[in-house]
């Protein structure tokens, strides 16, 4: 009997003094395996890069893998938030997977800051989406990048071809209503998938029509064969991408032939060229040393700096919070999604956020840049 | 659409027609011999073209600890079985060539200079490592299961599928590779630009299929596989081991897949998941030929080309619909004019 209660007085000190040395738990999941592993993957890498302490607090992150599936990705956070507690949720690295973690992150009332892209997940602010903030670039962000470099390049048809989802239509939708609306007509509208072996059809119809530009909505390596087919077939115009393909794995696939490539991108894609007052500049650098420190040189991408902007985030916001409530409770939680919202001016890698209670993303123009490929390495366009 | 279009278009058809016909057939020989629906056949595919894309990079292939593991393995289950049956003896020889060639192969891509070696010693190379994995899988997987229902071969197929995209996600990281092409020759044929890399697919699988044919009528080991797809238990009584016979398939259906990789990976960018989508497109061919008919696995293959190609030019977003609804008025086909008949057990 009184070692019985010996042990429990035992337990009860331990947990009071687990209290008293709070730690701020962030929980994670990302695609670190399955069709999104290419981002998912520096994503992951750039977590072992994040503060281990905030404004003296120790930071401990539990990072699980979602395998790019919505269910596994929605299991994560529910895990997270019911078992491990966790103060705030980062991920995850798609939008559909985002998308269906903001009903557990609203109903657990846990901030939760994705790194995918769809407007959709931080748009409108809504009951919900009180607690949820993002951190790549809207898809309308990159299309009127384009359609300016378009415009300004007397570009007056253009050929789209896109990936057959949720992406490719994304695009197609964005960057018909801009396209459109300064006079640019999209004169053909082809799909591709991911796993295509071969795209000459689509292309074939594309070169009938004439364009003066074409443009393909694709992520990652897959971009490559629209473009290598259009070189294959003779076309020596000018071709836009997105920023979906901004990693050094698809100039190696693409090679020589996609020199010329035009594309909007994140600044830290081409940190190093910024003029040195742009306020973006410092803070990217920072990320690209950290980064091919840990896995060397030439290995950085712009995925990753999603991540990385998320952990500059909580070491903005964290502090704040910290100064009305101790981390673990459900008061901390509210503070740092206030503190989150009230952030202002805060420089990334990406761009500089400045937040507020009707924009969760807070980026403006400073956080895309146009960039071509000259020469197998990416060069900033001025 | 005009003529010329249409050309093109047929071209690139049976191109890729060319190499769904290699893993029809395949996914055919599979099946005959050993009612298993190979699921895995397009991991063989990506594994070959990437283990190619490794060596050609200089870099170390992680497929050869694969092959070294598949091999400890073999080794042990074998050994085991040698032991228990009081056959100690034979034990030199499971370990030679189980445990002893993985690691010889392993020592060769060591010793030599990967990437300086001509493109036809790489190709070598990649299949020296990854064509054994499917006689190993045999041993492994489905041996100690030969006599089980076509239904739990094809979940242990499922099973085995997604191992070996999980293993390859491991060993060749999530981008995708392409190879150089084996011949950079162009040839104008009036209004039509054939390039070297489109002779060389549709001619390898030309001659593959020609040599397989003669290796089922006029060799030994051909004639014993067909004995076995046949009649099995009647090919047991007349003294061919269906162990033997489930091992010789996995070799041919390993051969075939690395070979349609290195085919294919010039073309168009190969990931660690590729081989699921082409093996399926196989597989659509194959269910053309009834599984069991060769000819017609290859027409449905050269149909499943064409039809893919000409699709992508008039409804792109709706092309891989177009390819796997093609299914269902052939099974609507076949099940009309076919004559059930029942498995017999």
């Amino acid at each position: 009997m009184k070692l019985k209660k010996t042990l429990f007085v035992a337990l009860g000190l331990a947990f009071a003094a687990g209290a008293a040395h709070a730690q701020l738990k962030v929980g994670i999941t990302v695609s670190a395996t399955g069709p999104a592993a290419s981002l998912g993957i520096p994503e992951r890498n750039t977590v072992e890069l994040m503060p281990k302490e905030i404004g003296g607090q120790k930071v401990t992150y539990i990072v699980l893998d979602d395998a790019s599936d919505t269910t596994s990705a929605v299991k994560n956070i529910r895990k997270l938030v019911s078992e491990d507690k966790v103060d705030v949720v980062l991920g995850s690295t798609t939008s559909p997977n985002s998308l269906g973690m903001i009903d557990v992150a609203a109903e657990s009332q846990t901030p939760m800051i994705a790194w995918a892209a769809s407007s959709r997940i931080v748009e409108p602010v809504d009951e919900k989406r009180r607690w949820v903030f993002k951190t790549p670039q809207n898809d309308s962000h990159m299309s009127t990048a384009i359609v300016s470099h378009m415009t300004s390049n007397n570009v007056k048809n253009v050929a789209f071809i896109g990936f057959a989802d949720a992406y490719g239509e994304g695009w197609y939708e964005q960057f018909k209503s801009v396209a459109e609306a300064r006079g640019i007509k999209i004169v053909a509208n082809e799909r591709f998938t991911r796993t295509d072996t071969s795209v000459t059809g689509q292309v074939l119809k594309m070169m009938a029509a004439k364009p003066d530009a074409m443009f393909i909505a694709g992520s990652g390596t897959p971009a490559a064969l629209p473009q290598k087919t259009l070189k294959e077939r003779g076309w020596s115009g000018k071709v836009y991408q997105t920023h979906g393909v901004a990693n050094n794995d698809f100039l190696r696939v693409c090679g020589a032939d996609c020199e010329g490539t035009l594309l909007p991108a994140g600044p830290v894609l081409v940190a190093d060229q910024l003029p040195d007052d742009n306020p973006v500049k410092a803070s990217a650098m920072t990320y690209i040393k950290a980064y091919e420190a840990a896995h060397g040189k030439g290995s950085v991408s712009t995925f990753g700096a999603h991540a990385w902007d998320s952990g500059v985030m909580l070491q903005a916001a964290v502090p704040e919070a910290l100064k009305k409530a101790q981390p673990g409770t459900a008061e901390f939680r509210a503070a740092l999604r206030d503190a989150l919202e009230g952030m202002k001016e805060v420089a990334g890698a990406h761009g500089v956020f400045t937040m507020g209670p009707n924009d969760h993303l807070g980026l403006d123009q400073r956080a895309r840049v146009m960039v071509q490929i000259q020469k197998g390495a990416w060069k900033l366009v001025q | 659409m005009d003529f010329q279009i249409a050309l093109i278009l047929g071209q690139d058809g049976i191109t890729n027609g060319a190499i769904y016909a290699l893993l029809a057939l395949a996914l055919v020989l599979v099946f005959a011999v050993t009612r298993v629906i190979f699921i895995p056949q397009g991991e063989f595919v990506a594994y070959g073209a990437l283990t190619l894309a490794m060596i050609g990079n200089n870099v170390f292939p992680a497929t050869a600890w694969l092959l070294l593991g598949a091999g400890v393995a073999v080794a042990a289950l074998d050994g085991l079985g040698a032991l228990r049956a009081g056959q100690a003896r034979k034990l030199p020889r499971v370990l030679a060539v189980n445990v002893g060639y993985p690691l010889a192969v392993i020592a060769l891509l060591r010793l030599l200079p990967l990437a300086e070696l001509g493109l036809a010693v790489q190709i070598l190379l990649a299949m020296l490592v990854v064509v054994p994995l499917g006689p190993m899988m045999y041993r492994i997987v489905y041996q100690p299961i030969a006599e089980a229902t076509v239904l739990v071969l094809l979940i242990v197929s499922v099973a085995s599928h997604v191992a070996m995209v999980g293993l390859g996600l491991l060993f060749f990281g999530a981008e995708g590779y392409r190879t150089p092409p084996l011949s950079d020759a162009r040839f104008d044929l009036g209004s039509l630009s054939i390039s070297g890399q489109t002779i060389w697919v549709v001619a390898a699988s030309i001659v593959l299929i020609v040599a397989l044919a003669l290796f089922f009528g006029r060799t030994i080991y051909g004639k014993a596989l067909r004995a076995t797809a046949i009649n099995r238990n009647g090919a047991r009584l007349m003294g061919i081991p269906p162990a033997l016979a489930g091992k010789l398939t996995f070799l041919l259906a390993a051969l075939i897949g690395v070979l349609s990789g290195v085919l294919i990976s010039p073309i168009t960018t190969i990931y660690y998941d590729s081989g699921f989508l082409i093996g399926l497109k196989g597989f659509v061919a194959a269910i053309i030929g009834g599984l069991a008919s060769y000819p017609l696995a290859a027409f449905g293959a050269v149909l499943v080309g064409l039809l893919e190609s000409f699709s992508s030019f008039w409804a792109s977003a709706y092309k891989e619909v177009l390819v796997f609804t093609l299914i269902i008025p052939v099974l609507v086909w076949r099940s009309l004019t076919s004559h059930h008949v029942e498995e017999e057990e």
